[in-house]
């Protein structure tokens, strides 16, 4: 239900609130991928959520990074995949592969 | 992303403006692509300009490289709006079904019984006669009109404005029988058969819909079908990364 521009609502109110906030966005996918390109996941200070990059399988991995672009204030890309351990750990069971940029707002 | 880059992606969903944000993945630096205008330092850039207004047209987010780049383009469209006539019972199913899908929607209807706040809670309603009510809101191409009165005073000039625009989808509620009668009404107000061919009517997929709130589905089902055509036919076949 909440498409890209309501994460950018709610992403405007926790900037207005004074609080550090990071944007997640699906740039690529591969195969079957439960989200669309452009698909975003707005990350405040505390770790709350708005929006989605996945079915919630890699939501875990990708609130993790986007603290450390808050804090540290560089970009990242991510790579999630049936390739990629990681992706057998945070569970993206659908097959797919989906690459993300966290990048904080400032 | 910037804050201002925010605000103006929120101010253009409000203007109903379409915008692409680029954004080069090295730096998080970004340019905003209007129709129109350009705002930011990637905007000199006429490859990637070229790729942002394809992307824009198309409707679909990419990854592309321009001059050794990667550039993510974001295409950000305003959220496609339903234009519901007639304030009627399954008009409060298809009103609520189609927010949650995202759609921008408005219900009008000039009876004043029919089109109150409280039978539909969130949404736009407009007591207006339906084609002077299209003229304040003006018809678009992300835009769906479904007709659900029965009643031809209201529904004929309905469609008949709905069919000289270039609005997506067209749809009225009838038999076919109510329907062949619609199409020698419409015909004698000079809607010719190839126009009259864009109307969906009986509306909605053949679901066996009985009850409001299935007939709401088998409409929005329609309209998911024919949005999501034609922008395959826009897009063409689709490019799979290696």
């Amino acid at each position: 239900m909440s498409d890209a521009l309501d994460v950018l609502d709610q992403v405007g109110k926790w900037k207005s609130a004074g609080k550090g906030v990071a944007v997640a966005t699906v740039i690529t996918t591969w195969g079957s991928s439960p989200r669309p390109v452009g698909s975003q996941l707005g990350v405040d200070e505390s770790g709350a959520m708005v929006g989605s990059v996945s079915g919630g399988c890699i939501e875990g991995a990708v609130v993790k990074e986007a603290l450390a672009a808050i804090a540290d204030g560089k970009p990242r890309l991510l790579d999630f995949g049936v390739t990629d351990e990681q992706a057998w750990d945070v569970g993206l069971a659908c097959g797919g592969k989906v690459q993300v940029f966290v990048e904080k707002v400032n | 992303m910037k804050t201002e880059t925010v605000a103006a992606l929120r101010d253009a969903r409000t203007r109903r403006q379409a915008v692409v944000l680029a954004t080069r993945l090295s730096d998080a630096a970004e340019t905003l692509v209007y129709p129109e205008r350009v705002e930011g330092i990637l905007g000199g850039d006429a490859a990637l300009l070229a790729a942002a207004r394809r992307a824009m047209a198309i409707g679909r987010s990419e990854t592309v490289e321009v001059g050794g780049q990667k550039i993510f383009l974001n295409v950000y469209v305003p959220p496609a709006r339903l234009i519901i006539v007639g304030a009627v019972h399954i008009a409060q199913s298809l009103a609520p079904m189609a927010s949650l899908m995202d759609f921008d929607v408005t219900v009008i209807d000039p009876r004043r019984a029919f089109a109150t706040d409280s039978r539909f809670p969130g949404v736009k309603v407009m007591q207006d006669w339906a084609d002077e009510a299209f003229e304040q809101i003006g018809l678009d191409a992300s835009t769906a009109v479904v007709t659900l009165t029965h009643d031809p005073k209201l529904d004929d000039p309905a469609l008949e404005s709905a069919l000289k625009s270039d609005v997506f989808y067209v749809g009225a509620l009838g038999s076919r029988k109510t329907h062949a009668k619609r199409k020698e009404r419409l015909a004698e107000a000079g809607i010719g058969d190839a126009q009259f061919a864009r109307i969906h009517g009986p509306v909605g997929l053949n679901i066996g819909a009985k009850s409001p709130a299935e007939i709401a589905i088998s409409i929005l089902a329609q309209i998911v079908e024919v949005r999501a055509r034609r922008l395959e036919a826009l897009a063409g076949p689709k490019v799979v990364a290696a």
